[in-house]
């Protein structure tokens, strides 16, 4: 393993000096995440006084309660994981923030005018969104202090994958009427009040499958035997695990109807796979499957329909969504006329006009969710969604950097199939509501309206601290809380690369 | 494993990086084309902060607004109406519905209207720094009020109770439209309503009457043009075989194309050119089928056809209005197919279409279009319906120039063909279009269009004084039945008399 950053932060160095404290960077996230807070406060400010003319007591409310929650979970770091990455809470905390004042603001604008000074504070969509945000950070730091070391995620590998993969198959085999939202088969509904996506959660759970498996099989996995193009190709009796995941996937694109999440599970899989073979013709392989499956749904879309039919839809509004402007390409040309309205620099929070003229009806459908970063775009422009873009590149490279930091295989795979399905799932959604892919069902993590999305998003993150925490802790130390390091078979005598 | 983590590393970098130019070209390059396309709902809205401009007509010496803003206390601050006789001016204005696409003029000038025209530019410069949000830019159109109700209330009173017809009336020496009516029609405030339930229940009403009284059939629609067709073969005939009008063309009571074909032409009238020959100026006086038919074998269907073409037959692109695919178009009139399966002239199609039936269809803009250029001398003028376009401080920011589209004959047959279409009305089919002190002269068409319907009923006409063309028209009958033709050219009558007291020339 290569020591990446200075020595003296070395984790395998043993510090020599008796009583130097590797840093835990604890204060620097708390300023971080006061100056994130600043930026939400400032936001919603703004907002308020657009849409209702003036800041009133009652606006205060909700800032608090945002800086009270993410407060809170500052100092439950400190505990559960004393050592995790500094830059990441901050990052998530703005994004999660600017998202609740977000959904405040469709509040405002969904009421009249002359009514908006009377909207309390303590309700709403943007309420919810809060009180979402406390229990999935409940939930989380829970989640820290039941898993006081990730290796342990490991002994659990098969039961976590199995849960996977059954809360995958959930909504596809529940019939439509308890399972279909906007043309997706993603969610279990339980009346039309609570709905939640068990696909948000089985990606972690997937990814700990994934790791523990990549981790076992890596070394025959590597195995190359046939050289073409420069390229090492794995024998052809290795190919069983990815084209297993890749037929599971692509039951996910057809009866799911849905590419984005048929596209996450496949791109997890092939990226931890070539982080534990190191074999660059895995990726080759996986995105040729990958391509071949969706070009062959599209062709069945085309010539068959039946399952394959809403891909080939997809596709089509996807190649030129003006054709139906007012029909099937609604969504995405409204999508692009509100970006396109807001320009370099937007017209300011609260300033858009994602509404129709007679405000109960949204000119941008289902704004509050898979279109959230397209009614962002309208007020704060190109430049305010390329800072969304960085926040989101900033937890992704960070969480990158500790698994590259942190000693065992199974957190390197880890860590790193985390970082990268966050970053895929913002690719997929963002990529589909300005047209770089055609659209598909995903939420916009941290900023779309709903509980689970939301809660999954943050238990990803719970488990990223975690590696981030073990990846920069001191050998001497231990792990956090004072328990003794878990000790798992076979681990200490693997080879690192 | 940390090589292959920096290189997802990298590709991340490089998913956000396309994510990040994929914005640029979503919110910098395209992002005017987005923010004013018409698909934008924003787009309106903000339009209904200012005072959108006037479309006008002339009356007298004055215009009067057809189309205007008036202030409300909704959301909207502006609501569209039209205040004058809507109806009759539903084809030309079109509407401006508070959400979904404008018609006809209020789409073809929709940012000249709304003020974001670049001619109106630094208008909203100066907005920017006094603050005063200036109306949009007025529209003057070439209608002339009273021609324009005169033609729209005489195709609703019509005596042959056609349900649908056209009139058309240009000025033949510059191409400006005077009326251009259409019915049946319907009311544009009902779609420009704020209600936008209302608005579109009322649409959804008069797109699916099967009346279809949102299509306007003075240009978007082709009908068989019967013996009007027989002008065109006149103009080929002086042209092409070097005719006059006294020249003696066969006849008869009846013309088999093909003998022993099985297929006969016959006259309207057994008393109409009986006898084996005709003079062509008779033959049209009297619209002899039998003659015609056998002019336009004579002729082949490719000289019919390329003089159909210099009238402007199969021209895609004719637009009375605005620019680029917001524009109001002409759809084309077609002479059709004349050639039989071995690709050869068939003498049947030809004598067919010789006298306007088969596959020749024409719109009544394109009847008037060439009566209008009959009595130009041959110059056929492009049609228009915007005089000029002002700016919110009534200066005028644009003129329209009459241009000449093409000329299909030379002087001396256009002569030729007025001395012959003044025969018509004089002594021939078109009487009923005499006015006193005038010359007049036109060509009146029965269409036979299926055999459970009555035939359409047209007639094409000019008046000129002092051999100075006033005005050219057309106007068109649906199923009229029997009668059909003599009750247009009474229309036609009545419409060039109006102009002519528009004119002030009585």
């Amino acid at each position: 393993m290569t020591a990446s950053a200075a020595p003296l932060a070395s984790p395998s160095a043993p510090s020599a000096t008796a009583g130097f404290r590797m840093p835990t960077r604890r204060n620097s996230e708390l300023v971080l995440l006061l100056l994130a807070m600043v930026v939400v406060t400032a936001y919603a400010g703004a907002v308020e006084y657009a849409l209702v003319g003036k800041v009133s007591a009652d606006f205060w409310i909700q800032p608090f309660l945002l800086l009270l929650v993410f407060l809170a979970t500052h100092v439950g770091l400190r505990f559960l994981a004393p050592y995790a990455d500094p830059a990441i809470l901050p990052a998530v905390a703005l994004l999660n923030g600017l998202g609740v004042a977000f959904l405040r603001r469709l509040d405002l604008g969904r009421t009249s005018a002359p009514q908006r000074a009377d909207l309390g504070a303590l309700s709403g969509d943007g309420f919810r969104q809060l009180i979402w945000t406390l229990a999935a950070i409940i939930v989380s730091m829970v989640a820290l202090w039941v898993v006081r070391d990730h290796r342990v995620l490991s002994r659990y590998a098969y039961t976590l994958g199995l849960t996977g993969i059954v809360l995958v198959m959930i909504p596809a085999v529940l019939p439509a009427s308890l399972s279909e939202v906007n043309g997706a088969k993603l969610w279990i509904r339980f009346g039309s009040f609570f709905q939640i996506q068990p696909g948000e959660f089985a990606k972690i759970l997937l990814l700990s499958f994934f790791a523990y498996y990549l981790v076992r099989k890596r070394e025959v996995l590597a195995l190359a035997s046939r050289r073409f193009l420069g390229i090492d190709f794995p024998r052809g009796r290795d190919l069983g695990p990815v084209l297993l995941v890749w037929v599971l996937s692509l039951l996910v694109l057809v009866f799911e109807k849905d590419l984005g999440t048929s596209l996450m599970y496949f791109g997890m899989f092939v990226v931890t796979l070539y982080i534990a073979t190191e074999r660059v013709s895995w990726l080759i392989i996986g995105l040729l499957l990958f391509f071949g499956g969706a070009f062959l749904a599209y062709v069945l879309g085309a010539a068959f329909g039946g399952p394959f039919a809403n891909f080939h839809e997809r596709v089509i509004i996807w190649l030129d969504p003006f054709k139906d402007a007012n029909g099937d390409g609604f969504q995405l040309v409204q999508s692009l006329l509100g970006l396109g309205t807001g320009g370099l620099f937007g017209s300011g929070p609260g300033r858009g006009i994602p509404y129709m003229a007679d405000i109960h009806r949204f000119i941008l459908p289902e704004v509050q969710n898979d279109f959230i970063f397209a009614g962002f775009g309208e007020e704060i422009g190109l430049f305010g969604l390329t800072a969304l873009l960085m926040l989101y590149l900033v937890i992704a490279e960070r969480g990158l950097r500790a698994a590259i930091a942190v000693r065992d295989s199974f957190g390197k795979l880890m860590a790193g199939g985390l970082a990268f399905t966050l970053a895929l799932q913002v690719f997929v959604i963002v990529g589909g509501v300005t047209k770089l892919i055609p659209l598909t069902g995903q939420t916009t993590p941290f900023l779309s309206a709903g509980g689970s999305s939301l809660m999954a998003n943050w238990l990803l993150i719970a488990m990223l601290l975690r590696v981030s925490d073990a990846s920069r802790r001191p050998a001497s130390v231990g792990t956090g809380g004072g328990s003794a390091p878990v000790k798992l078979a076979g681990l200490a005598t693997e080879v690192m690369r | 494993m940390n090589a292959p983590l920096r290189r997802v590393g990298v590709v991340v970098l490089v998913l956000f990086g396309l994510l990040f130019l994929n914005l640029n070209w979503v919110q910098a390059y395209k992002a005017d084309a987005y923010r004013t396309d018409e698909h934008n709902g924003r787009v309106q809205l903000s339009e209904y902060q200012h005072q959108r401009g006037v479309i006008a007509v002339v009356a007298g010496r004055d215009q009067v607004p057809i189309a205007k803003s008036i202030e409300t206390n909704d959301t909207l601050k502006y609501q569209r109406q039209y205040p004058l006789n809507p109806a009759a001016y539903a084809a030309i204005t079109g509407y401006k519905p508070v959400s979904g696409i404008p018609t006809n003029i209020e789409r073809a000038e929709d940012d000249f209207l709304s003020g974001n025209a670049a001619a109106l530019f630094s208008d909203r410069l100066r907005e920017v720094f006094t603050g005063n949000k200036s109306s949009g830019g007025n529209v003057l159109l070439t209608i002339n009020k009273n021609v324009q109700e005169k033609a729209y209330n005489d195709l609703i009173n019509n005596n042959s109770g056609a349900k649908n017809g056209a009139v058309v009336a240009l000025d033949p020496t510059t191409g400006a439209i005077l009326a251009m009516a259409t019915t049946p029609s319907y009311d544009p405030n009902l779609i420009t309503t704020h209600d936008t339930n209302a608005a579109s229940a009322a649409f959804n009403q008069f797109n699916k009457d099967p009346a279809k009284p949102l299509l306007n059939r003075a240009t978007q629609e082709t009908f068989p043009p019967g013996s009007t067709m027989k002008v065109i073969i006149s103009a080929a005939a002086l042209t092409d075989l070097g005719y006059n009008p006294q020249t003696v063309i066969p006849a008869g009571p009846s013309y088999t194309p093909i003998p022993g074909g099985g297929f006969t032409i016959h006259n309207a009238h057994p008393s109409i050119c009986p006898d084996a020959t005709i003079t062509l100026i008779l033959a049209l006086t009297q619209s002899c089928n039998t003659g015609f038919a056998q002019l336009g074998v004579k002729l082949g269907a490719d000289k019919v056809k390329a003089m159909a073409q210099g009238f402007g037959f199969e021209d895609n692109g004719l637009t009375i209005a605005g620019d680029g695919n917001k524009a109001m178009t002409v759809v084309p009139s077609h002479t059709g197919a004349m050639t039989g399966d071995n690709g050869q002239d068939d003498p049947n199609f030809v004598a067919q279409s010789s006298i306007g039936q088969k596959d020749v269809r024409i719109t009544p803009m394109q009847g008037a279009l060439i009566a209008a250029t009959v009595a130009n001398g041959g110059n056929q003028m492009r049609p228009y319906l915007i005089d000029k376009l002002q700016a919110p401080d009534l200066t005028t920011t644009s003129q329209s120039a009459p241009k000449v589209l093409r000329q299909p004959v030379n002087g001396q047959v256009a002569g030729y063909l007025q001395e012959m279409m003044e025969s018509v009305v004089q002594r021939g089919t078109g009487t009923k279009a005499k006015i006193d002190g005038f010359r007049v002269g036109g060509k009146t068409g029965t269409a036979q269009n299926s055999e459970d319907d009555g035939d359409h009923g047209w007639f094409i006409g000019w008046v000129m004084k002092d051999g100075r063309p006033i005005c050219a028209v057309a106007v068109f009958l649906q199923n009229a039945g029997s009668g059909g033709s003599a009750e247009a050219t009474r229309i036609a009558g009545d419409v060039m008399k109006t102009v002519i007291t528009e004119r002030g020339l009585k």
